[in-house]
């Protein structure tokens, strides 16, 4: 519900601020706003390609939105499903090998001292690895192609489900007065994990799983140098061999935009699990 | 409620003998509480009332059990304490409603650690919404309740697992005058159903005087007993109460006894 000036009394001290606030036609709507964001970075971009822009930075060469608007046309009128198929595949069982991992991991490190002293420092030192590193080792490891490119994409899921879902446990049981709560109830140390530190730390979790599903895709171009044929990581790697630089953006935008979505989905999905949970912004209605 | 009120009416003695808590901190020997002897009767409503600082919340906390006394021991009907547990409920001093939990979720919780069937959950936890007025938001999260609503859940979510006592620290303290008057009402109106005993720690004196059977005015530096005074007033006690000249007069009487510890806390900063 959207305060506009004429819902408050002239006399309102609230009055004034409100009018300057409230703009009913455009930025009032929030679905409009984010579309204006939208249109204003394509513009900038457009613009900057139009005139030229060399000033340290280059934009020459860098394809224009209607460049990468025709390869993009191009790409779908070919046979684009195969391409985004095998990377789609490849992402989602990365994710869910890694969330799954980080979860079970994460909870034992929170959980059980001796669990955290005999995985955190082998973790810890594997953690700030990049994926690209990996990619000797996984041509070395795995027995194909495909299997390393799901372990590429799943290291870069599987640390921060781990480090959150790790966090979540220990707030929630630096949490004195909840923690009394469940003892006072008679609660055993399996009631307080069940009741309190399960629940205690899914918002926690639920960014890790989040942000693990954006670094997957992160990694799939990493991933995807492993690939033979298929993969939008793969064309976006290829087109930049071949010197076709329409197509790189393409890939980029590609890829951002399945994250952006499946990072989307993934919130939404948590966010249903934890009905408790209330977020009001500043600005917000 | 009449079968919980005959079965309360036996248990609930709690014994504390010579009790001592000092933390260290830097090498430093710091004592909160020393040699505290004292013991609370069965169904009785025992105030623990004193300036801040002078370890009556730490004195809660070891009849609960969250923290271990470095001196001397308490008892519940002869059974020292050793950890926390259902047979002593406790409500906190802050909003402490499980937020991932429904109000009745919250309130049902002890029963379900315990194994309770469904239907008799149920059965019970109904029983005590409908009391205190919550049956209707027995669906709402924490979020959704006021200050008040959330205290008497809490309330009633230590109640439910009739425990040997009730222990309650500031219970009231965050909430507005208005509230504050309403709740200490309900409360007493619930105590004299299930005389259970109960452990009531607060630094408002009118609070202490109006609910309780019995005061225990507390020093500090190190945190003692001071006094201990019975409260003779009528039951059931009603607002009105405090506006007569008995409870004026007991309210100066604290008010002496406890100036002088304010006064020496207040110099310890």
């Amino acid at each position: 519900m959207a305060v506009t000036a004429s819902n408050i009394g002239k006399g309102s001290p609230y009055a004034r601020s409100a009018q300057v606030k409230a703009n009913p036609f455009l930025l009032a709507n929030r679905s409009i706003r984010r579309l204006l964001a939208l249109a204003l970075f394509f513009g900038i971009w457009q613009l900057l390609c139009a005139t030229g822009f060399d000033l340290f930075i280059n934009f020459q060469l860098v394809p224009a939105p209607t460049e990468v608007a025709k390869a993009t046309l191009e790409f779908f009128t070919a046979d684009p499903w195969v391409h985004i198929k095998s990377s789609l595949m490849r992402v989602l069982l990365g994710y869910a090998i890694a969330s799954s991992l980080g979860i079970v991991l994460g909870v034992l490190i929170g959980w059980f001292e001796a669990f955290e002293d005999l995985l955190l420092p082998p973790l810890e030192l594997l953690r700030p690895i990049p994926a690209v590193a990996w990619i000797p080792l996984a041509i070395l490891m795995f027995p194909n192609a495909e299997s390393g490119m799901v372990y590429i994409t799943s290291i870069g899921a599987f640390f921060p489900v781990l480090i959150s879902t790790v966090r979540g446990v220990e707030s929630t049981l630096s949490d004195t007065v909840l923690i009394r709560v469940g003892q006072c109830l008679g609660a055993r140390p399996w009631h307080i994990f069940k009741h309190i530190v399960v629940p205690g730390s899914m918002p926690s979790i639920a960014s890790g799983l989040t942000i693990g599903m954006g670094n997957a895709w992160f990694c799939l171009v990493t991933a995807e140098i492993l690939a033979g044929r298929y993969g939008v990581g793969y064309i976006t790697w290829e087109s930049y061999v071949t010197s076709n630089y329409p197509p790189i953006v393409m890939g980029m935008l590609l890829i951002g935009l399945m994250g952006a979505a499946s990072s989307w989905i993934v919130s939404r999905a948590t966010g249903a699990l934890m009905p408790w949970r209330v977020i009001r912004k500043q600005g917000s209605a | 409620m009449l079968m919980q009120q005959v079965e309360q009416s036996v248990k609930g003695a709690v014994q504390i003998e010579g009790l001592s808590v000092s933390f260290h901190r830097q090498g430093r020997e710091n004592r909160v509480l020393e040699e505290i002897q004292l013991g609370i009767r069965p169904g009785e409503f025992a105030c623990l009332l004193g300036p801040s600082g002078c370890g009556k919340s730490t004195l809660l906390n070891l009849v609960a059990g969250f923290i271990k006394p470095t001196a001397g021991y308490v008892t519940v009907d002869q059974q020292p304490i050793t950890r926390p547990g259902a047979d002593r409920g406790f409500v906190f001093q802050q909003y402490s409603l499980l937020p991932w939990k429904t109000t009745f979720q919250n309130i049902e919780l002890g029963l379900k650690i315990r194994g309770l069937s469904k239907p008799s959950r149920r059965e019970l936890v109904d029983d005590y919404l409908n009391r205190v007025g919550l049956y209707k938001h027995r669906n709402s999260y924490p979020y959704q309740l006021s200050g008040g609503m959330q205290q008497r859940a809490s309330i009633v979510r230590a109640l439910v697992n009739s425990p040997s006592v009730l222990l309650m620290d500031e219970p009231f303290a965050a909430l507005d005058a208005q509230t504050r008057h309403m709740m200490q009402e309900l409360l007493l109106d619930i105590w004299e159903d299930l005389k259970t005993t109960v452990i009531f720690v607060t630094h408002d004196i009118e609070e202490a005087i109006f609910l309780g059977d019995r005061l225990y005015i507390m020093g500090v530096q190190p945190g003692h007993i001071k006094a201990e005074l019975p409260i003779r007033l009528s039951r059931p006690r009603h607002f009105d109460d405090t506006l007569s000249t008995e409870f004026i007069n007991l309210h100066r009487q604290v008010f002496e006894c406890i100036r002088e510890e304010t006064l020496k806390s207040m110099e310890a900063g």
